[in-house]
């Protein structure tokens, strides 16, 4: 399965200003319901997706990448909201959408890869079942006619045996062709946008390849958006046009793929960079690894102004109470935008905020 | 299954610390849905390799590829089916438990998952007692101190003695798995994907903690873990597994510049790096399929399944285990001291 090449898609430039978003996020804030009264786990965050793109969504557990995109859709557990913002997709706002609205987008227009595809599927259904399901209730398929759609879709993700398999129950497959059945759900309905949220974090890194490797072609071929919710910075350099990095709910840093690896500016990307040990690099043994000191805050204990402050080593007297606008940094390249006073300069956070007061 | 001759000695190196010689560890099993069956798991089908003083050797391979069956037995943890477990001058896989008892100090395991591994009704204190103790290094009078001295050495502040596991980050706890483990003042730690539960950011500090800590106590390290970046980052040398055998065993530096072995070089090609224009012009070699199941293993060269490079030969004879460079080895039939053309770099 050799897949079409990924440099055309990964290098259209991202200046070029002709797709239009096809997702509008803006000021999202979702909260939990805890003991001690509301958290707040995601903070305004306000990214847009645009048609075709590969967004890459990275950050440490407790970021909020996972909830702040299954909230898009109303898939939150008890006790966690949407407190704010909006959600433009399709001419709707999700955020305001109706649970019966939101259903006949869940699986049709929006699909879903979820990390763990033995939790996600149902254990006592026959994938071909699971499979068909989406395309009866979305599509209005009848049965035979869906039954050979799903056929097609374990042939389009290349499952050893596709048809032969449709009678089979999850656990009779392995780990890798049961995220191939996951990603063929959610293509089934042939969404324009597909949200994968860590597909590939519980698989082996030679299966792992092989998943990469389809949704690239996948993706080249059937022109869909995708958002992938990941905790790994390497498997998206090679992977997605744009990386929006995420910490303690806020958005660190957002910028074009080449663009945030060559010159990332937040000093959490930066820090979170430098921690990776190169599998390319002939170093020193004796060479210690950058780390960042300290853990992420919780959620309801994050500090007044930027989050980061506590562990910034570029940290300014002002990071304490004032959270730092995202911004277009100034020489860098379009498209590139960061939360950080110290890169934009603490004068220019504090001219963002007074117009829109 | 060869139990050939003891395999490296770096020129220079220290002795051998532990030597493994034809280990293999079999999972009876019972399968159906009323356990009617009875099957064979090969989760280590005769390993050897020396482990020398001061190293770090790690064991790299996919899941079921054997590497945690491989440290767990090493320790004795498991009793081998078959093999040795020579420390010390003696055999672990022939002693009895009682007789294992004071060994146990000196070899020591970290888990992957720190919440599992630390009992959630002990403070941080009682939990780090409890092995000093056991092994007579300090008395009730004097283990505050001793505790006292190994949060410090473990960057965790004196107070966080009296503290509950529920009560950390995932990095602290990991810090303190690592300290109980030091409190026995061990020689040889096994690291079984110490690491991996971590986030990126906590996983640097925990990786150089580790290294500072085997240069302060001179600790010999059998690392297992799945992350080859982080592999080549901390190993001195490195074996890597497939079905239950070894496949290549190197200098750290050898194997990553010179992968000799076709599931080797599939390994790290499959491996994403932190950078954009790498990635594009990098050319992948994808391996088709799974791994075969451990229940059932191929014949021949186990590998030859999903080897690109597989003749005929691959499907019915084992592959020799073979030093084809200095210190280095490896089971193929057709690897040569030279890396084989039209592969990634």
């Amino acid at each position: 399965m050799n897949a079409a090449p990924a440099h055309p898609v990964a290098a259209v430039p991202e200046s070029a200003p002709a797709r239009p978003p096809i997702l509008s996020v803006d000021g999202l804030t979702v909260e939990i319901d805890g003991r001690y009264g509301a958290a707040t786990i995601v903070d305004g965050i306000s990214f847009h997706v645009a048609e075709g793109e590969t967004l890459g969504v990275v950050g440490e557990s407790g970021c909020g990448k996972s909830l702040s995109m299954m909230s898009l859709v109303g898939l939150l557990p008890n006790r966690i909201k949407v407190v704010g913002g909006s959600a433009r997709f399709g001419g709707k706002d999700l955020i305001k959408a109706s649970k019966r609205e939101l259903r006949a987008i869940r699986g049709g227009e929006i699909g879903f890869v979820f990390q763990d595809p033995m939790t996600s599927l149902n254990p006592v259904m026959r994938i071909g079942e699971q499979l068909m399901e989406p395309l009866i209730y979305h599509r209005g398929m009848k049965r035979a006619e869906a039954r050979k759609r799903a056929g097609d879709l374990l042939r389009l993700v290349g499952l050893p045996g596709a048809e032969a398999r449709l009678d089979n129950y999850p656990h009779e497959l392995s780990g890798g062709m049961r995220q191939r059945v996951m990603i063929a759900i959610g293509l089934a309905c042939e969404p324009k946008l597909l949200i994968a949220d860590e597909p590939t974090t519980a698989l082996d890194v030679t299966i792992q390849a092989q998943i990469v490797d389809l949704v690239k072609s996948l993706k080249a071929r059937l022109g869909m958006s995708v958002i992938w919710i990941t905790h790994d910075l390497a498997l998206l350099a090679g992977l997605v046009d744009r990386v929006m990095v995420l910490y303690a709910g806020t958005v660190a840093e957002d910028a074009p793929v080449d663009a945030l690896y060559a010159e990332p500016l937040h000093p959490y990307t930066r820090g979170l960079l430098a921690s990776i040990p190169k599998l390319t690099h002939e170093g020193d043994k004796a060479e210690r690894l950058a780390s960042i000191g300290g853990t992420p805050p919780e959620p309801g204990r994050r500090p007044k102004g930027c989050p980061f402050a506590p562990r910034c080593p570029a940290r300014l007297a002002v990071c304490d109470d004032t959270m730092p606008p995202l911004l277009a940094a100034a020489g860098a390249r379009p498209g590139h935008r960061v939360a950080c006073h110290a890169v934009n300069g603490a004068d220019r956070a504090i001219a963002a905020a007074e117009p829109a007061r | 299954m060869s139990l050939a001759e003891p395999t490296t000695t770096l020129p220079g190196a220290p002795e051998p610390i532990l030597s493994i010689r034809g280990l293999v560890k079999h999972f009876n099993v019972r399968l159906g849905a009323f356990g009617e069956r009875g099957a064979t798991v090969h989760a280590l089908d005769g390993i050897t390799f020396d482990v020398f003083e001061g190293e770090t050797l790690s064991l790299v391979g996919e899941s079921g590829c054997g590497k945690s069956t491989a440290g767990t037995t090493v320790l004795r943890l498991q009793t081998p089916t078959a093999g040795e477990i020579l420390y010390g001058g003696r055999d672990l896989a022939k002693l009895s438990e009682k007789e294992l008892r004071p060994l146990r100090a000196d070899l020591q395991i970290v888990f992957q998952d720190p919440y599992s591994t630390l009992n959630p009704r002990m403070t941080v204190g009682e939990e780090l007692a409890a092995p000093i103790l056991h092994h007579g290094h300090a008395t009730r009078k004097t283990v505050a101190k001793v505790v006292e001295q190994l949060l410090a050495d473990v960057g965790l502040p004196a107070r966080f003695a009296s503290r509950y596991p529920h009560e950390l980050s995932g990095g602290q706890r990991q810090r303190v798995v690592i300290a109980r483990a030091l409190g026995c003042r061990p020689r040889f730690i096994v690291c079984d994907e110490a690491i991996s539960a971590l986030d990126v950011s906590v996983q640097a500090q925990i990786i150089n903690l580790l290294q500072d800590l085997q240069e302060k106590y001179g600790l010999t390290y059998l690392f297992i873990a799945h992350d080859l970046a982080v592999v080549r980052h901390i190993s001195t040398r490195v074996a890597v597994m497939y079905l239950g055998r070894f496949a290549e065993l190197a200098p750290s530096e050898d194997l990553f510049r010179m992968p000799l072995h076709p599931y080797t070089r599939a390994l790290l090609s499959a491996v994403p790096e932190a950078d954009p224009v790498v990635e594009r012009s990098r050319k992948r070699q994808i391996l088709e399929g799974d791994v075969p199941s451990p229940l059932d293993p191929p014949p021949g060269c186990r590998f030859h399944t999903r080897c690109p490079m597989a003749q005929e030969i691959c499907r019915s004879a084992v592959p020799e285990w073979r030093e084809v460079r200095p210190n280095h080895h490896v089971a193929c039939h057709f690897a040569g001291p030279d890396p084989a053309p039209g592969l990634p770099s």
